[in-house]
């Protein structure tokens, strides 16, 4: 299957591109930066020397492919939808234009109005282990934010059976590494600023809420900080279950809906190094490793994400895998690196 | 049938186990002390205090 990747400069970009170079089903025909058309891929990414000769081109060259990832920034996506469903049949965005299913509620977050509401219904949500079997029948997918990816499956479970008390609210914080940020400069991220930096980045208001408001069913009160970390996030979640719910309950819960999942594990060791989900651990990889610990009837869940993989380049290749009926590992089995 | 009492998988003993033994839960990785045919409880462990 022939695939380009739009926008490929950005580090979402050159995820994707290490990920399909090494699928085994998929051909890397193009992929696209307008600044840095006509430059070698390895300019911007340069672990992938010797994997590939491809120079970037501009996106008014996208030729015709089977599938097309888009990972330009907020609004683009939406502004040059056309173009790109003209030249493949299936698109995979990693923007956020077409995460949030109301209109109304993505010009609150993202302060503009939505340019093609109609086209929303068309795009399912790219958490695979929510929205599976929508995926298979579905053309286009957009993929879910990094920081509600790893609230979301952590508590997802929680709330689909029912363990979860609704009487009271949900409060979630996220460490989160500094690639998050993209790969533009700025006077926050130069290094004498930001090294050793615990920087409470979005105490509220986080736009990512708004995706675990709508996959929840429920509002998570989230906060974000970023940490002295590259890739990762860890996000601490805690929540009140109801009475009589058990330890073995919440193990339970998670064995019966994650028991089947190749990316999801749940940790929780009593001994051992590592014995919650740690993020320095799944860099590059594409898991999502959940841990917990009750407090009488408090629950407190760990999730842990590499933002680039799981929160967005390994999750649209899952996706597309399950969109195009190929087995759900295809080009996402890298199993991390210990140490590191 | 023996149930980890931690997280509650269920799970047949390996052939010729012993009582005393111990053995690791296959979901939860618990260690557990075999304590009869189809039983076992939480095996004690070492605590660390992690500077707490």
């Amino acid at each position: 299957m022939k695939v380009s990747i739009v926008g490929a400069s950005g580090y979402g970009g050159g995820e994707l591109l290490r990920l399909l170079l090494q699928h085994p089903h998929v051909e890397v025909h193009q992929c696209t930066s307008e600044r840095n058309a006509g430059k070698p891929v390895t300019r911007l990414h340069p672990n992938l020397r010797k994997q590939t000769k491809m120079n970037f081109a501009r996106i008014a060259e996208l030729e015709e492919v089977d599938c097309i990832f888009v990972a330009l920034p907020h609004t683009e996506a939406m502004k040059r939808f056309h173009q790109f469903s003209v030249r493949a049949d299936r698109i995979v965005d990693l923007s956020a234009d077409f995460r949030l299913k109301d209109p109304e509620t993505y010009k609150h977050w993202y302060g503009t109005d939505h340019l093609l509401p109609e086209r929303l219904p068309e795009f399912v949500y790219g958490n695979v282990e929510l929205h599976r079997e929508e995926m298979k029948t579905a053309k286009y997918i957009s993929g879910a934010g990094c920081n509600a990816t790893a609230t979301i499956l952590g508590l997802w479970p929680l709330f689909k059976s029912g363990l979860a008390d609704s009487a009271y609210p949900v409060v979630a914080e996220a460490k989160c590494g500094s690639s998050e940020g993209g790969n533009r400069a700025s006077e926050a991220s130069h290094h004498p600023e930001r090294s050793g930096c615990v920087r409470s980045y979005k105490p509220t208001g986080h736009r990512h809420a708004a995706e675990m408001a709508q996959e929840l069913g429920t509002p998570v009160h989230f906060s974000a900080t970023s940490i002295e970390m590259v890739r990762g996030i860890l996000v601490t979640a805690h929540l009140f279950v109801k009475e009589g719910v058990a330890e073995k309950d919440i193990w339970k819960t998670y064995r019966q809906v994650y028991g089947d999942e190749p990316f999801i594990r749940i940790i929780k060791e009593k001994q051992g190094i590592y014995r919650y989900p740690e993020p320095k651990l799944l860099s590059g990889t594409n898991y999502c490793d959940i841990g917990f610990e009750m407090d009488g009837n408090r629950l407190v869940v760990m999730s842990a994400i590499d933002n680039l993989m799981k929160g967005a380049a390994g999750q649209a290749v899952h996706a597309m895998n399950v969109m195009c009926g190929f087995e759900e590992t295809a080009g996402l089995g890298f199993a991390g690196l210990h140490p590191i | 049938m023996a149930e980890c009492p931690v997280c509650g998988y269920e799970f047949d003993l390996p052939p010729n186990t012993e009582e005393g033994e111990i053995i690791s839960c296959e979901d939860c990785g618990s260690e557990l002390e075999v304590t009869g045919k189809d039983s076992v409880q939480e095996a004690p462990a070492e605590e660390e205090d992690w500077g707490e």
